[in-house]
């Protein structure tokens, strides 16, 4: 398999597919401009088997990645543009990035079977080509190159939350594309001075590369307003509520799941091997600004009226103890922090279907039109029970490794940093706690509910692959840190020699 | 004595130009009406020959005496420009034959601007200079008002000329300027003589006039209005072959004869640069006619490219030909999609008329989408490419604030190209459009194809290719 170039194949194995689909579609469509139902569960049908390949091909890459060898592994290099390379590779952080991407796009597409009923086929090639993209900002292992997939990822979400939205779906997409799209171009200014002043936008070559300590704290403010946005982290996490309502819930859980884990993925790959003097610099203000998001965002959840824009908040604070955890420069902090991205990737997206489910039934996602779901669905309330849980960080589930972890990170480096993440543990059981009591228990006063239907058969193959990894992961995190612990000590050796 | 080899090897596609725009003229005294349909073919071929004798002599050469001298950096200005001004014809025949406006004079005053931007671009004398820009302008002039029935048409040429009247003026006045103070009309004389502030005035007037002509802030006023009024292939022409020969010859000119008073003229072009990219993207922010916001897109495009006439010849000469070689690519593609688009009644002009494209006719939508994307700087197509060089060549040169400049502008200006591309994907589509098929259609997926992925792929050659142009201009 040697000269197999494996991650080319997982990376664009999904937009090879959706060219497929857009010929095959033109060619049968023979005159009829709109999706019958039933084209719409071909192009669905051909979708998941495409993003099924992927995933499949991601798991390839999974055997033949060597958790015990240091640095990149499958690396495939090619000159393409004067400094730039079209060069992809693998560490243990990149590569489990990689597989939640492409396990939780096949779940998106099937979640969509009977919630996306207009233009199907365009909304199927939209989720393949965004996967492309989001694999390729992984394994992407050239500056530019990431910065080009970083960047053609917002195109096919702009699409998804403005043509199969909600209401406010053009609003919600405008804000998304330029709030990240203004950050993007502020790190393209570093990038640019990066390979001229390296000569090389290669990672490996930047890595070794010194920037003196003052050019760094501007390449890291630039770096820093691109991924604060994508994280998000306060006070710039403003578009994500609004994306997140107004996304369809395939939208919202790819959202969740996978393009905010960019944002850490960023700063653990940028912002501490390359410019380690100004990380420490900022040490500090990102502390201060995670715990303020963990607090302040926490709260703004209990208050919510709207269940999406309360996970959405929740999401918020869950991505500030990942800001913690990587800031705390400490190995268990950044284990902690690579941790609870995955973590987040699965319960975050389970939640949204979750919402999705009952939205699907009732078109309404406020909380107060619900209440008393356990009576009709018992066993949508047991998986909810579950994603609740492993939200708020019960032992047991994958939410609590991460939490502690990043916790105990954030503890060594500062106390009270860790002190104010921990008052956003018990906020986040009492705005999940809130949300779980009001629409799930309590006696069913809506009377529209009681026709409801327990979750079909779609739904359950959706989440409950989530629910056994959410458990999976919680009593057995080592699967994961095996496979992270090079790479999180790699970033940290770099630092402190660098 | 006249060297003939000599003077083809520098100026042939000007003489083959000069040649077949008097044979037209000859022949259409000929045939009279019996040459207008012809006369398309006519012009295409004589443009793209002119374009094919620019890339046999690539290397350039001196003729007359020092009054023309061409390098690889002009030819490969005018081979593109030739070749965009060609496929530019190809694509007016159907709009002005369903105008009744379809008469050989347009494809003889192509050729004849074709000729001017030779002439400026070969130029290596302020006379030689002048008198290009003379013919490329007059041509121009008349081809915004070609459209003679109409009042819009006939404005937007009257207009163009007065004003491009005035900035001939301020052009000659700086020339004359220079040629007093440092005593030659000819960019290597003058470049050899001593520095003065009356050259520097004359430098500055010179700018002014020639600002004008590549339609800079805040000389750009002309712009919109123009690309308004003017026939939509008008429109088209404009907004790519002088575009190129316009902002080489600019930079040419900077380089070639100001080029050691770079410190005098930096701030200035950055000034001018800079204004531009926020003028145009502000600018368009609020037009609801699709030809006005492209003329306005094209205010900034010009400010991107004039970021790296300020960078200097070393770092920018190269990017600035990428850049203007992808810009003019895919502005011709976007005129070619508002071509392409035809309703019961009329030609779609109104943005909010391009709703639901999506649904109607997809494959022409997701062109557009393409080159809107493209031009709009976004990765992974072409034109990222193009931004990213100009970047490179800011940053290179040490021009921070202008870089920052250029990242504002391009959010700004995501504003108006992502409501075009919310238009035609998210609106439901309000009557059906009118199938235009032929030439127009398969310039659209061309110029997608071409700024979209070609050059996205093989950016390398179209990079290492502008980078031997600029060597062209010597040290």
């Amino acid at each position: 398999m040697g000269g197999f170039p494996i991650l080319s194949a997982v990376t664009f194995l999904p937009l090879v597919g959706a060219l497929i689909i857009m010929l095959i579609r033109s060619a049968t469509a023979g005159g009829r401009k709109a999706d019958s139902p039933a084209d719409g569960h071909t192009a669905l049908l051909a979708g998941l088997v495409i993003s099924g390949a992927t995933f499949v091909a991601s798991l390839a890459a999974l055997y033949y990645f060597d958790a015990s060898k240091e640095g990149y592994q499958l690396v495939e290099q090619y000159p393409w543009y004067r400094t730039i390379s079209y060069k992809l590779g693998i560490d243990g952080m990149s590569l489990s990035l990689v597989v939640l991407t492409t396990f939780l796009t096949p779940i998106c597409l099937l979640a969509s079977w009977n919630a996306i009923h207009t233009r199907v086929t365009e909304y199927v090639v939209a989720f393949l080509v965004l996967e492309t993209f989001m694999i390729g900002v992984f394994t992407a292992m050239d500056l530019v190159l990431f910065y080009i997939f970083f960047e053609a990822g917002l195109i096919p979400m702009f699409l998804i939350i403005g043509i199969w939205g909600g209401k406010d779906k053009i609003y919600a997409a405008f804000k998304f594309f330029l709030y990240t799209l203004l950050g993007s171009l502020f790190m393209l200014v570093a990038v640019v001075y990066m390979y001229l002043a390296a000569g090389s936008s290669d990672f490996e070559v930047l890595e070794k590369f010194a920037f003196a300590p003052s050019v760094q704290t501007w390449l890291w403010l630039a770096f820093m307003a691109s991924f604060a946005v994508k994280l998000p982290m306060w006070p710039v996490h403003t578009w994500l509520p609004d994306a997140h309502v107004q996304a369809p819930t395939a939208g919202s859980v790819i959202l969740a799941g996978v393009l905010l884990k960019m944002g850490g993925y960023g700063f653990l790959r940028f912002s501490l091997p390359m410019f380690p003097d100004a990380s420490h610099l900022f040490q500090p203000a990102m502390f201060a600004l995670a715990v303020v998001a963990i607090v302040y965002t926490s709260l703004v959840a209990w208050r919510q009226t709207d269940m999406k824009k309360l996970i959405a908040y929740s999401s918020v604070a869950h991505m500030g103890f990942v800001t913690l955890g990587v800031f705390s420069f400490t190995e268990a902090g950044v284990q902690g922090a690579i941790f609870q991205m995955l973590s987040h990737g699965i319960i975050s997206g389970a939640l949204f279907l979750i919402v999705g489910v009952v939205y699907d039934r009732m078109h309404t996602r406020e909380i107060a039109a619900y209440g008393g779901l356990v009576h009709r669905m018992p066993v949508y309330a047991t998986l909810f029970m579950l994603f609740t849980m492993a939200n708020v960080g019960l032992p047991g589930t994958s939410g609590f490794v991460g939490e502690i972890l990043t916790m105990v990170g954030g503890f060594q480096a500062s106390t009270w940093a860790a002190a104010g993440a921990a008052l956003g543990v018990i906020f986040s059981a009492v705005y999940m706690l809130t949300l779980y009591r009001r629409v799930v228990f309590g006696q069913i006063t809506n009377p529209a509910l009681n026709g409801i239907a327990d979750m079909n058969r779609i739904e359950l193959v959706c989440i409950v692959p989530l629910a056994l990894l959410t458990l999976l992961f919680g009593v057995a995190p080592n699967l994961i840190f095996n496979m992270t612990e090079g790479a999180a000590l790699r970033i940290l050796s770099l630092m402190a020699g660098g | 004595m006249l060297d003939l080899n000599a003077i083809i090897q520098a100026i042939g596609p000007e003489l083959w130009l000069a040649a077949a725009g008097l044979l037209g003229v000859l022949l259409g005294a000929v045939l009279k009406d019996a040459f207008n349909g012809l006369a398309f073919k006519f012009g295409t071929v004589a443009l793209a020959g002119a374009a094919a004798i620019a890339a046999i002599n690539y290397q350039g050469g001196d003729a007359f005496g020092g009054l023309v001298s061409t390098n690889t950096f002009v030819n490969f200005a005018k081979i593109v420009s030739f070749s965009v001004g060609a496929l530019a014809l190809i694509m007016s025949e159907g709009f002005l034959k369903r105008h009744d406006t379809s008469r050989y004079e347009y494809a003889l005053l192509t050729i004849f601007a074709c000729l001017g931007m030779g002439i400026i671009l070969s130029a290596s004398d302020l006379m030689t200079l002048y008198m290009g820009v003379e013919t490329l302008s007059l041509s121009s002039y008349v081809l915004a008002a070609f459209h003679r029935d109409s009042v819009r048409s006939s404005e937007a040429g009257l207009k163009y000329f007065i004003l491009g009247a005035l900035a001939s003026g301020m052009l000659l006045y700086g020339a004359s300027l220079v040629y007093g103070f440092s005593g030659s009309t000819n960019y290597a004389a003058i470049a050899a003589a001593p520095e003065s502030v009356g050259m520097m005035f004359g430098m500055v007037l010179m700018i002014v006039g020639l600002a004008f002509k590549i339609s800079a802030a805040p000389m750009h006023v002309w712009t919109p209005d123009v690309y308004e009024g003017a026939p939509t292939p008008v429109g088209a022409f404009f907004a790519s072959a002088p575009k190129m020969a316009s902002m080489a010859m600019f930079a040419n000119v900077m380089f070639q004869v100001f080029g050691n008073d770079m410190d005098q003229w930096q701030l200035i072009v950055s000034i001018i640069a800079g204004l531009s990219m926020l003028v145009g993207s502000f600018g368009a922010l609020m037009q609801t006619n699709i030809k006005r916001l492209l003329g306005y897109s094209s205010i900034a495009n010009v400010g991107y490219a004039l970021v790296a006439v300020a960078a200097g010849q070393t770092a920018g000469a190269g990017a600035l030909l990428m850049f203007m070689t992808i810009y003019v690519i895919s502005a011709l593609g976007l005129f070619a999609g508002v071509l392409a688009m035809r309703r019961q009644g009329g030609m779609v002009e109104g943005i909010s008329e391009l709703g639901g494209l999506m649904r109607m006719r997809p494959w022409l939508a997701l062109s557009l989408s393409i080159l809107i994307w493209s031009i709009a700087g976004l990765p992974p197509f072409g034109g990222f490419f193009g931004k990213l060089a100009v970047f490179e060549a800011g940053i290179d040169a040490g021009l921070y604030p202008l870089a920052i400049i250029l990242v504002i502008a391009s959010v700004v200006s995501l504003g108006y190209y992502l409501r075009l591309i919310k238009i035609m994907w998210f609106d439901e589509p309000t009557e059906r459009f009118e199938a235009i098929d032929g030439p127009v259609t398969l310039i659209v997926l061309i110029s997608a194809l071409v700024a979209g992925f070609v050059f996205m792929f093989f950016i390398y050659q179209l990079g290492a290719w502008t980078d031997l142009a600029a060597l062209g201009l010597g040290a």
